[in-house]
């Protein structure tokens, strides 16, 4: 836990009070020396370069920096240091066990609310899968919000995945929206359905708002209760939820695959010219890069889909993100939800791809910035994380080889410069099974 | 004992189908005195290969391929290496001595790498073909828990595109497809070449040995008991199968005594695993389940060729090893049900430490476009656990053994002389996230060159839609 959220509000506080969990370590000041230091914000690895953490902010970073006296200094032998990677949108921290119903927040699809529901309570910090992707270096993520019934997600968090009761630094960052099959299955069996329901919602949410409904910074607590056309389609949970979304404050993160669906949510602005839109998953993101760069639209593309797996990703192909990029798109490699650890395997392919005649790939200093500095700028945290520059998060990793390479894992983790444990239940399992068999006593007694 | 008793009969079987020839019953001197009817003779000698594989090779030039890093698939490496190959069979291995004979054309490797064609011991292409449609989910025949009558061949849709990613991503000229995992018993595997076919049969690995997909846990307990009916359990699991094989040793014992009075199709698949000429391929996740299989197969006189997914195989890696079984794994897939709660990164490492047979398999279309990069990150977290892996050790868990597990082994999955030309040229170490095939061949015939737009197949599904010929 940073000094940062000591000061949180004291409910955070009370909440952390009331837990069993041990007090976290407080931030200690370090330098790291010696080491082939990646920024992350696209620039070119650094050798010999020194990353200082104070307060639990990074400092300075590069080659030439000072190490201050009296701070903990680790000699990184020459290893690679990067930001702590995020990953945006996953849904870390909802889920123990995908398959075990009862253990899987993810899903909500009896829930009476949609646009209203707010994951940030449902976050577990002690889940194995938040254990299991910091040991491999990923310190940020934008959960994302659920199978609903509805079109709408609900409303998604930023979390960080410290060893600490605190894990949501943001609730309510975002609202999230299907526009393409799925969506179009919930909101009655076509996307001609999910347009209009999508366009009466935030029509209803705008209205809600002109009669003074739903003010506040959570829209969960509004408590004015103005009269409302009879016909009003959403609960007004609901519509006040969409509020922020309407007004811009909270940006609405648009799922959509195929080209067309693409374009048609960026003209959404013409109608709802406040929206702050990301797309997520974007298969067929290179087939409107044109109209991607010029709107400005960043977004969070699904990596290495080149199956035409639906008939909404036919043009599916690797090359997507780095066509997507070439054409000045604001582009993160996100939406993976099963393994959130994979992101550097994700990202090392696209450098691949640079070496295969015909594809479009990125340059090791763009793939490493899509996975830390690019995604913390679209949901909107890039001042705050996922880059070395002065100010940002100690959020710091030590790499045994090149992070983006397969043979490569993590050594030490830091979070808000804190030191981060990296044992979880999969490494106890390893330890207690290098050997299979049996000693003097069986497995049980062994830990 | 198993692995002696087992083998030979195997051979005999590849033999057999290579031929299109029957089989005949093993004991039919038992009742020579008394001639078996003439519905009992059908039974017995029925043709054993009635949708036989009509691939031929596609024509190659001879190829020496010279200067690269070989892996030769079974553990050894040779730097500035030259491999030759002619008329669909690998001439020979060797350093930069060897001579080039006369008439070879000559592809300068240097600085890069060549492996013989990667092998995926467990894939549902064709059967879950993309697009993944429910109109294309044919994979599980989820209607009883046993079905060891239906083929995964009937299923295959030679136009899924997954087939050409995997070749021109993957490096993958074989391939094992498998029925679902809904049932204890799911059907015959059939082994592909990663060839594109206007039918199956075109693309079928001439000789390869049929398979029997069986499956323990949570998905037939679930399936069958989310309708209603048995089984609902684990231990139901366990009745259901051996009161099937019971049912096939009495199938196998009329067999032999003349007394079949109609075939039986189910049956007829038990009986070759009960024969040894189907080899058991069974997902199977966790470590006191395998046990209690390893079990099953000796009480019935069968074998266990391989345990698929095996997630918890590091905690039985002795057995598996006293077993001969290999383990087909993923790298480090975790956590997404409850059997793969205990799965580690390290399963494949330990599982070699234990000196047992290691696969590393897909199960997923996208997967097998990178079993190569799976393979690495277990050779990682291997090493990181202090267990040192070779570079071509590793190349062996995607090239000899799968082709062991699946019984192609004497045919192609290394680099010896007199095997298939089934060779893949990578532009930098296979073991790479970098790295990408740049020329592979399937029994000697170049199928994908990342040099040439043209030479990548496009499926009839892909024709004329977006992104029709892309790199991919």
């Amino acid at each position: 836990m940073s000094a940062r959220k000591l000061t949180l509000a004291p409910a955070a506080l009370l909440a952390a009070l009331l837990t069993s969990v041990a007090t976290p370590a407080l931030a200690q000041d370090m330098a790291i020396t010696n080491a082939t230091v990646v920024i992350g914000d696209g620039s070119a690895p650094i050798p010999g370069g020194t990353v200082v953490v104070r307060g639990g902010k990074v400092v300075a970073a590069g080659a030439g920096v000072a190490v201050p006296a009296g701070v903990r200094t680790i000699d990184a032998g020459g290893k690679w240091v990067t930001p702590g990677l995020v990953v945006a949108v996953t849904d870390l921290g909802l889920v123990d066990v995908e398959a075990v119903e009862e253990s899987n927040d993810g899903e909500a699809g009896k829930a009476p609310f949609s646009a209203a529901l707010d994951i940030a309570p449902a976050i577990n910090p002690v889940a194995q899968p938040i254990l299991i992707s910091r040991a491999a270096g990923v310190t940020r993520a934008a959960v994302a919000p659920l199978d609903t019934g509805a079109i709408f997600g609900g409303q998604g968090a930023i979390i960080d995945l410290g060893a600490d009761n605190q894990a949501v630094t943001q609730p309510r960052a975002f609202q999230y929206v299907d526009l393409g099959e799925t969506g179009a299955r919930r909101a009655g069996g076509s996307r001609v359905a999910v347009h209009a329901v999508l366009r009466n919602a935030l029509v209803e949410a705008r209205e809600l708002a002109r009669r003074g409904g739903g003010a506040g910074a959570d829209p969960r607590l509004a408590d004015a209760a103005p009269e409302r056309p009879g016909d009003a389609l959403l609960t007004r949970f609901d519509a006040a939820a969409l509020i922020p979304v309407v007004s811009g404050r909270q940006p609405l993160y648009v799922r959509a695959e195929r080209a067309a669906d693409i374009r048609i949510a960026l003209a959404l602005k013409t109608d709802f010219p406040a929206l702050k839109l990301v797309i997520v998953g974007a298969s067929e993101g290179w087939m409107a890069a044109r109209e991607l760069a010029a709107s400005g639209v960043p977004v969070l593309a699904t990596p290495l889909n080149d199956l035409p797996a639906s008939f909404e990703q036919l043009g599916a192909t690797q090359s997507n993100i780095g066509r997507m990029a070439a054409a000045g798109v604001k582009v993160a490699l996100g939406a993976f939800f099963d393994q959130p650890r994979h992101a550097p395997q994700y990202a090392g392919n696209l450098v691949g791809l640079t070496k295969v005649p015909g594809a479009t790939g990125l340059s090791w200093d763009k793939a490493f910035a899509a996975i830390s500095s690019v995604p913390a700028e679209i949901i909107g945290q890039g001042d705050k994380f996922g880059s070395l520059k002065p100010g940002r998060a100690g959020d710091v990793v030590i790499w045994d080889g090149d992070p983006l390479e397969a043979g490569s894992g993590v050594t030490q983790v830091f979070i808000d410069g804190v030191e981060q444990p990296l044992t979880n239940r999969q490494t106890r399992l390893r330890d207690r099974y290098l050997m299979p068999t049996e000693g003097a006593l069986p497995k049980a007694y062994d830990w | 004992m198993m692995k002696k008793l087992h083998r030979p009969l195997l051979a005999a079987a590849a033999c057999a189908l290579a031929l299109g020839a029957t089989v005949p019953g093993i004991a039919k001197a038992k009742d020579a005195k008394k001639e078996p009817s003439a519905a009992a003779k059908a039974a017995r000698d029925f043709n054993k290969d009635p949708y036989p594989s009509s691939y031929k090779p596609y024509p190659g030039a001879a190829t020496a391929l010279v200067g690269a890093t070989v892996f030769d698939g079974k553990g050894g490496r040779i730097e500035r290496g030259t491999l030759l190959f002619r008329d669909g069979k690998l001439v020979a291995l060797g350093g930069a001595d060897l001579a080039i004979p006369e008439g070879f054309q000559r592809i300068d490797a240097t600085g890069k790498f060549v492996t013989p064609g990667i092998i995926d011991a467990h894939s549902h292409l064709g059967d879950y073909p993309s697009p993944s449609v429910q109109a294309h989910s044919d994979g599980n025949e989820a209607t009883a828990p046993t079905t060891p009558e239906v083929w995964a061949e009937h299923s295959v849709w030679p136009q899924d595109p997954g087939f050409t990613r995997a070749l021109a991503n993957g490096g993958v000229t074989a391939l094992h497809v498998l029925p679902g995992s809904a049932n204890l018993m799911g059907g015959r595997g059939v082994t592909l070449k990663n060839v594109p076919a206007r039918s199956v049969q075109g693309m079928k690995f001439p000789a390869a040995p049929y398979t029997l997909k069986m499956a323990c846990g949570e998905n037939p307990k679930r399936v069958y008991g989310g309708k209603g009916r048995a089984p609902s359990t684990r231990m139901g699991n366990f009745a259901y199968n051996r009161a099937t094989w019971l049912k096939a040793q009495d199938y196998r014992r009329k067999r032999d005594e003349g007394k079949l009075e109609s075939r039986d199709l189910a049956m007829e698949t038990l009986v070759g695993v009960l024969d040894g000429e189907i080899l058991v391929q069974n997902h199977c996740y966790r470590a006191d389940e395998m046990a209690l299989v390893l079990d099953m197969a000796k009480e019935f006189g069968y074998k266990v060729s391989a345990f698929h997914h095996a997630v918890e195989a590091y905690k039985i890696g002795d057995m598996l090893k006293a077993n001969d079984t290999c383990s087909a794994v993923w790298a480090d897939w975790w956590g997404f049900k409850m059997e793969a709660y205990d799965a580690i990164p390290e399963n494949a490492g330990l599982l070699y430490k234990a000196g047992a047979c290691v696969v590393i398999h897909s199960d997923d279309e996208n997967g097998i476009q990178r079993l190569n990069q799976e393979a690495a990150k277990a050779q990682g977290d291997a090493r990181r656990a202090g267990v040192d892996i070779s570079d071509a050790e590793v190349v062996r868990w995607l090239t000899l053994n799968p082709a062991k597990a699946v019984g192609i082994d004497k045919l192609t999955g290394s680099l010896d002389a007199g095997k298939a030309a089934d060779v893949v040229l990578w532009n930098g170490n296979p073991l790479s996230n970098y790295s990408r095939p740049e020329k592979v061949w399937v029994d000697g015939a170049l199928l994908f060159d990342a040099g040439n737009p043209k030479h990548r197949p496009v499926t009839d599904f892909e024709l004329g839609q977006p992104g029709e010929g892309d790199v991919k």
